[in-house]
């Protein structure tokens, strides 16, 4: 080609200049930075999960099999479940009714209830056991009546239900106030004007809008309700076969030693971590919309 | 309210005209006063059994329903005994979506239309369970112009053709002249007038009023002897019945005149021109006081920083 026909005006001497980098690091700094981060990744998070699962393998897989069939083991993994299974629908109906109530209507107290609700995250989890033991154990405050009556709460199951309870009773109402609070009322209301019952207006409306970000919810307290090892450690008693729920036997097996058993079984929580985080992630790469509050679809 | 009108409630913003609509829908409750549809006191009537058809200025359609799901949803919140068969509901369907012009779209979502469509839907959904009053919030406060404009004319052929009662609130003066039968001001949530488009801007009953409805210009006054007197000169205007001492005059910017310096009311000088609608409208500074605006379709006096005269022809009084 010839020069004669260049379209544009020669900028060899001007001053425009191609963009920079609205980045302005330099090269190694960003890659120090990331090979920081990475490090500390590795090192806190990965290596300790990789060393769970080779612990649990060290003997081979019968000896990892044996710690699940162990009555103790089968036990724990029934308790576990039971107090998920109940632990879970409860916060599951509490915390929409809570988000509900908050979200929808204006009252008085709105904000002390906001503020109790995030009170089991600010609590150290011993103390929020400890509070069921000083209510319900032997000498709390019940506790002649529940001696009277031969009702066990405390070192029995129904402790750590509740104990459970509280711990993992913010994430449903948590995730579910921004939630339909961003969503308003209008749809609600709309279907009230055309006739439909509170309770209809809330299965065929409000319900279909949040259902994603419940399901959201309810697997991080499943999650939570699973692992909690604190406040369920302080009422449970550690009877063994009877009160132990998987992280309790985890512990116990710890302390005695039993390296394989302790880590095979702590290698079925952190299995449920990982399925937990799988699960959490695709729901946020899917609907992050219908997840947090903030960005409209419309 | 009278069956089968079409009303509007005007009023600025805060007037209490939105709170009003829920009032009637029963969605919010007075604090005094009562609700009548008919012969029947619906004031303790819950919502759901006022048979009002709301729509709102956002449309709130539900998102996760399709645009036929959306129009059958209060047949299909009836109680058994009350619900239509299905395939009447389907027939229904068909109808109103007939009458919205969206016959293709049943099986769409709220998501994939436009702002315009989305209204049509959520007001067929108000019209499906056979409303004894529809009430529409500010219904095309979210639209553009041009749509709004295409909305109100069908708005109104659509009630011509239903004769459905019906009430919209609206701060649009000019939405509410040109659509409804009647007009009831708000302002601050008391009822300032209630009358045809035509009564309003020809009668209007106080200040407010007249300030809602359109541009205007204030003066002072005298009235003496039945007259009305502006700076010692007499105007075409009759005052008020027993009325005498300083009042205040108000015109429409059509209601001013250029005229000679001996035979003017206001004097001013030119500060701005401008064309809108094939009209001019000619802002004027008054030495002392607020600025006036003349609509004129004499283009001659223009130049600015020219002094000119100003004669009212027409306007109220009011004391």
């Amino acid at each position: 080609m010839s020069e004669a026909v260049a379209p544009f005006p020669d900028t060899r001497d001007d001053t425009i200049r191609p963009p920079q980098s609205v980045v302005t690091e330099r090269r190694y700094v960003r890659w120090l930075l990331i090979a920081v981060a990475l490090t500390f990744l590795a090192l806190f998070l990965v290596l300790p999960l990789i060393t769970v699962f080779a612990q649990a393998l060290a003997k081979g897989w019968g000896a990892y099999l044996a710690a699940f069939t162990e009555a103790d083991a089968r036990s724990a993994i029934v308790l576990t479940l039971t107090v998920a299974a109940i632990a879970v629908p409860f916060n599951l109906v509490f915390g929409v009714a809570a988000a509900w109530a908050i979200a929808k209507f204006e009252f008085r107290g709105k904000n002390l209830l906001v503020t109790l609700i995030d009170l089991p995250f600010s609590v150290s989890p011993v103390v929020s056991g400890l509070i069921y033991v000083l209510v319900f154990g032997s000498r709390g405050l019940f506790g002649p009546y529940l001696v009277e009556h031969d009702i066990q709460i405390i070192f029995a199951v129904p402790g750590i239900v509740l104990a459970t309870v509280f711990v993992t009773f913010p994430f449903v109402a948590r995730q579910l106030i921004p939630l339909m609070q961003e969503q308003g009322t209008a749809e609600e209301e709309a279907a009230l004007t055309l006739g439909a019952s509170g309770w209809h207006a809330f299965r065929t409306v409000t319900l279909p809008n949040i259902r994603w970000g419940l399901l959201y919810a309810v697997l991080l307290c499943n999650a939570r309700a699973m692992g909690e090892f604190g406040a369920v450690s302080v009422v449970s008693g550690h009877i063994r076969g009877l009160t132990n729920t998987l992280p309790l036997h985890v512990e116990i097996l710890y302390n005695e030693y039993n390296f394989v058993a302790a880590f095979a079984v702590a290698s079925l929580l952190a299995g449920l971590a990982l399925v937990t985080l799988a699960i959490k992630s695709f729901l946020e790469w899917r609907y992050a919309d219908d997840i947090a509050a903030g960005t409209r679809r419309h | 309210m009278r069956a089968g009108e079409l009303l509007a409630l005007l009023g600025p913003s805060g007037s209490g005209k939105t709170t009003l609509l829920r009032i009637i829908a029963g969605l919010d409750f007075p604090d005094r006063g009562r609700i009548i549809f008919g012969r029947d006191d619906a004031t303790r009537v819950p919502v759901q059994q006022r048979a009002v058809g709301f729509v709102f200025q956002h449309y709130a359609l539900f998102k996760h329903m399709t645009v036929a799901e959306n129009i059958a949803y209060g047949l299909n919140a009836r109680k058994r005994s009350e619900r239509p068969e299905k395939a009447e509901i389907k027939r229904r369907v068909g109808n109103l979506l007939d009458l919205i012009k969206l016959s293709g779209f049943a099986d769409r979502y709220p998501s994939q239309l436009s702002g315009g469509q989305r209204q049509r839907i959520a007001l067929a959904r108000a019209l499906a369970v056979e409303p004894r009053v529809l009430l529409l919030d500010e219904p095309f406060g979210a639209l553009d112009a041009q749509v709004r404009k295409d909305l109100r004319r069908w708005l109104r052929e659509i009630h011509d053709r239903t004769g459905q009662t019906t009430i919209f609130v609206t701060h649009d003066q000019d939405e509410a002249l040109e659509l409804s039968d009647r007009v009831a001001v708000l302002d601050r949530g008391r009822l300032e007038q209630v009358g045809t488009p035509d009564e309003v801007q020809e009668n209007p009953v106080s200040p407010t009023v007249l300030k809602f409805l359109g541009d205007t210009i204030e003066v002072e006054a005298i009235a003496q002897n039945g007259q009305v007197l502006v700076s010692g000169r007499v105007t075409p205007l009759t005052a008020p019945q027993g009325v005498s001492g300083p009042v205040k005059l108000y015109a429409r910017p059509w209601q001013l005149q250029f005229a000679d310096a001996d035979t003017a009311h206001l004097h001013g000088t030119v500060r701005s021109s401008y064309r809108t609608q094939g009209r001019q409208r000619i802002e004027v500074d008054r030495e002392g006081a607020k600025t006036v605006v003349v609509e004129a379709s004499d283009t001659a006096r223009l130049a600015q920083g020219r002094e000119v005269g100003l004669r009212i022809v027409g306007g109220w009084v009011f004391p």
